[in-house]
C-alpha cells in the first residue's frame, strides 16, 4: 500500500505487516528488513521502506504505580491516549512534542523533545527501561543501567538498533490540567533572544516566530512561557479536533496569504505581555486541534527543515537567507535548547533550534542544500525525524557518533535486518 | 455494578469492548484459552480502570457442550451476569478449507456450534432471573454466501439464525439476545488481509457500535453502519448478477 511519512512526501509503496503482540513481532523481523513505524507523524522517510511493522496494533498498558509515577506500556500507545487515561489521575507526560498523536516507541525512537527541553531533557532522559527485540528473534530489557550502549542508541536511534515493544517511562505529577502561560512579545531577533535569557527557568518555552519580516523586524516572535497551575480542574481531553476535509490546492498557503496571516497572529498577540490560564492541549498541542491540517500544504506534499545551532551568531544568517528567498515557509517554531543526553543519535544539543514548514518543490530543495551547508558551517544539525532530503555526507558530518552507532548495531544483531529509505539514504546500512 | 463476561477475551473486538466497559468502571470477567494473552488483557484494563474487578479464566474446550456449560456455570455461581460477550472466533483461508476437510470442519465448529451453545449455557441462567444481555459477534460474512469465505460464512449464518430463534424465544422476558455484525475490521484475525491492502473498520469504532447496541438491547447491529445497506444490496441482488459479481 502507498505509504508517506507526516509531510505527504515522498510516496513510497510498501509491504505493511500489523502484528498485535510480540511473537508476531518477532515473526515479522526475521521475515525481512523491516522497520517499525507508529502514528506516521515523522514527517519525510524515517518509518517508511518496502517492509514496514505497523505498531499501532501493540495497544496495551501493563502497569502504572501511583506512588512512583512509572507506566509501562506497550510501544504502540500514543501520547494522547497516556494524557487521556492519566491527567484525571493527576499526571502528565515528563516531555511532549508539539503533537500528541505520536507512540511510546515513536518518541523514543526519535528521541522527542518539548517546550521544557532547557530543564527536564528529551523524552529518552525519561525512559526508564526498554523491551527491544532485536534482528536475530531475541527480547532484551534495557536501560540506563541495563546495557547502556544498547540503550542510548536505541533512544534516538529511528528504530535502527530494534524494535521497540514496550517501555517504561516516569510520569510527571500536576494538580490541575490548566497551564499558565504567559506571552512576551519580542519586536525582532535581539529582543527575543534576550527574552529566552531572561525567562531560562520557566518550565515551558518556545516561540512562534515570523520568518516573512525582514529588515528592523527581523525576528520578530511571540515566546511563549508554560507552568502547570497549581489549581483547577484535572480535566481530560473533551473537543474532538477539526480535520482538514480534502487535500488544499497547493497554492493556498504562499507569500500574501502568510504575510496576512503573520500580521494578524503577531498584532493579536499582546502589547508586551500577557498571562491567562488555559487548558493543557492549546499550550502544548496547538496544531493538533486540526486533524489532518498537513493536507493544508496540497497533495504535492511538504518537507519540515529544524535544524539546532549552538550559537545566536548564526541565527541572523539563516533567518535572512529564509527571508530573502520567498520560499513557502511563514511562521515557524523557535526554542532554546538545554544541554545534550548521551544518546548517540539524539538531536538536542545545546543552542538554538529552529523548525520550519516548506512546500515539496525543486526551489525549496535547492534552498535547503544551501541552508545545510550553512547548518553545518556554523556547528549545528538537523533533526532526523523531520528530514527527508538531507545528504550522507551532511548527515556523517553533523552527526560525529553515527560511527559508534554502527558499532553498537553491528554488536547486536541490527545491521541488514532494520533500515528505512532514510537509513539508506544517509548511509547507515 | 454491571458484571460483564467475555468469551473469547483475546480477540480485538471484545478486547475493545471491554476498554469501553471497563472505562465505565464494570467489572470483567476474561474467558480465553492463552493464559499469557488473557493476563496481557487483563493488566491493561487493570491499569485503565482500578475501580473494576478484572477476572480471567482459562478455558481449554470452547466444543465440548460439557465443558461450555461448566464455564459458564463458574462464571454465573457467585452473582448473575449482567452481559455476556460471546466473541471468539478463527477465519481461515477459504481455499485451505475446501481443500482440507478437517479444518473446514473446525472453522464452521469454532466459528458457529461454539457460540450457540454458549449463547444457550448463558440463557439457562439468565432466563430464571429474567434479566441479562447475551450478544454474539456474528459477521456481515453470514448474510449470504460468497465464494471469498463461505465456511466461516455458513458459521457465522448459523449464529444469525440461532439468535434470531432466541430473540423469538425470549422476546417477551427481559432477557435480550443481541447480534453484532461486524465488517471487516483491523484485528489479529485479518492481519493477513489487511497487509493485502484490503481496508478495515478500526477496532474501537465497531466496539463503540457494539457496545451501544447492548445498552439499548438492539437485536441486530452492523458495524460501522454503512455494513447495513451494503448488505442489504447484497442479500437482494438477483442470483444472476450475484454469480458476475468477484466478491
Amino acid at each position: 500500500m502507498e505509504l508517506s511519512g507526516w509531510g505527504r512526501y515522498p510516496r513510497v509503496d510498501a509491504q505493511v505487516a500489523f502484528p498485535t503482540d510480540a511473537t508476531a513481532c518477532a515473526r515479522a523481523v526475521t521475515a525481512s528488513q523491516t522497520i517499525a513505524r507508529g502514528l506516521g507523524r515523522a514527517y519525510g522517510d524515517s518509518a517508511l521502506a518496502d517492509d514496514v511493522v505497523a505498531m499501532c496494533g501493540l495497544d496495551r498498558f501493563h502497569a502504572f504505580d501511583t506512588e512512583t509515577g512509572l507506566l509501562s506500556c506497550d510501544a504502540g500507545v500514543s501520547l494522547d491516549e497516556i494524557l487521556t487515561l492519566l491527567v484525571p489521575r493527576g499526571w502528565f507526560l515528563p516531555v511532549t512534542p508539539g503533537t500528541r498523536f505520536v507512540t511510546v516507541g515513536g518518541a523514543i525512537a526519535s528521541d522527542v523533545h518539548g517546550k521544557n527541553h532547557h530543564v527536564d531533557g528529551t523524552f529518552g532522559d525519561h525512559v526508564v527501561a526498554i523491551d527491544l527485540l532485536l534482528g536475530n528473534g531475541e527480547v532484551v530489557r534495557i536501560g540506563p543501567d541495563a546495557q547502556p550502549d544498547l540503550f542510548h542508541a536505541t533512544c534516538g536511534g529511528m528504530g535502527l538498533t530494534g524494535m521497540i515493544l514496550s517501555a517504561t517511562i516516569r510520569m510527571r505529577k500536576i494538580r490541575s490540567s490548566l497551564i499558565r502561560e504567559t506571552t512576551v512579545k519580542a519586536r525582532d531577533l535581539d529582543a527575543i533572544l534576550a527574552a529566552f535569557e531572561t525567562h531560562g527557568s520557566a518550565t515551558y518555552s518556545a516561540a512562534w516566530i515570523d520568518c516573512l519580516a525582514r529588515g528592523k523586524s527581523l525576528g520578530r516572535s511571540l515566546l511563549m512561557l508554560g507552568e502547570h497551575a497549581d489549581e483547577g480542574p484535572l480535566a481530560p481531553r473533551t473537543k474532538p479536533p477539526r480535520a482538514v476535509p480534502f487535500d488544499m490546492p497547493s497554492g493556498l498557503l504562499n507569500r500574501a496569504t502568510g504575510k496576512a496571516f503573520n500580521a494578524l497572529f503577531y498584532a493579536r498577540g499582546p502589547s508586551t505581555v500577557r498571562t491567562r490560564t488555559i487548558p493543557y492541549e492549546p499550550h502544548f498541542h496547538p496544531l493538533d486541534g486540526l486533524a489532518e491540517w498537513n493536507r493544508l500544504y496540497g497533495r504535492q506534499g511538504f518537507v519540515q527543515y529544524q535544524f539546532v545551532l549552538p550559537s545566536a551568531e548564526g541565527l541572523r544568517r539563516i533567518l535572512e537567507t529564509i527571508a530573502m528567498s520567498g520560499q513557502g515557509a511563514f511562521l515557524a517554531v523557535l526554542k532554546k535548547f538545554g544541554r545534550a543526553n548521551r544518546n548517540l543519535l539524539s538531536f538536542p544539543t545545546e543552542g538554538y533550534t529552529l523548525a520550519l514548514d516548506f512546500k515539496a518543490a525543486p526551489a525549496v530543495f535547492a534552498l535547503l542544500d544551501l541552508l545545510d551547508r550553512a547548518v553545518l558551517d556554523l556547528g549545528g544539525r538537523i533533526y532526523l525525524a523531520k528530514d527527508a532530503r538531507m545528504s550522507e555526507a551532511m548527515f556523517k558530518a553533523s552527526y560525529p557518533n553515527w560511527q559508534a552507532f554502527q558499532e553498537v548495531r553491528a554488536r547486536h544483531h541490527a545491521i541488514g535486518r532494520f533500515a528505512s529509505h532514510q537509513s539508506k539514504r544517509l548511509g547507515l546500512s | 455494578m454491571t458484571r460483564i463476561a467475555i468469551i473469547g477475551a483475546t480477540s480485538g473486538i471484545a478486547e475493545h469492548c471491554a476498554r469501553l466497559w471497563a472505562g465505565r468502571g464494570h467489572d470483567l470477567t476474561l474467558v480465553g484459552r492463552d493464559t499469557a494473552r488473557l493476563d496481557a488483557v487483563a493488566d491493561d484494563l487493570k491499569v485503565r480502570s482500578p475501580v473494576s474487578a478484572i477476572d480471567t479464566l482459562v478455558a481449554s474446550d470452547f466444543l465440548d457442550p460439557q465443558a461450555v456449560d461448566m464455564i459458564v456455570g463458574a462464571l454465573c455461581a457467585e452473582r448473575p451476569v449482567d452481559i455476556a460477550l460471546i466473541a471468539h472466533g478463527t477465519l481461515p483461508d477459504q481455499q485451505a478449507c475446501q481443500n482440507d476437510g478437517a479444518l473446514a470442519a473446525d472453522t464452521m465448529l469454532v466459528n458457529g456450534v461454539s457460540p450457540a451453545l454458549f449463547a444457550e449455557a448463558f440463557a439457562r441462567h439468565m432466563v430464571p432471573v429474567d434479566r441479562g444481555t447475551i450478544a454474539i459477534i456474528g459477521s456481515v460474512a453470514g448474510d449470504r454466501g460468497r465464494k471469498a469465505n463461505y465456511v466461516y460464512g455458513a458459521a457465522k449464518g448459523l449464529v444469525d439464525r440461532y439468535a434470531q430463534g432466541m430473540q423469538h424465544r425470549l422476546a417477551n422476558t427481559n432477557v435480550r439476545v443481541v447480534l453484532a455484525k461486524p465488517g471487516p475490521t483491523a484485528t489479529a484475525m485479518t492481519a493477513a488481509l489487511q497487509t493485502k491492502g484490503q481496508r478495515m473498520a478500526s477496532p474501537a469504532d465497531v466496539a463503540k457500535r457494539i457496545v451501544a447496541a447492548i445498552d439499548r438491547g438492539s437485536p441486530v447491529v452492523y458495524a460501522p453502519a454503512l455494513w447495513a445497506v451494503i448488505m442489504a444490496v447484497v442479500r437482494l441482488l438477483p442470483r444472476p448478477i450475484f454469480h458476475k459479481l468477484n466478491i
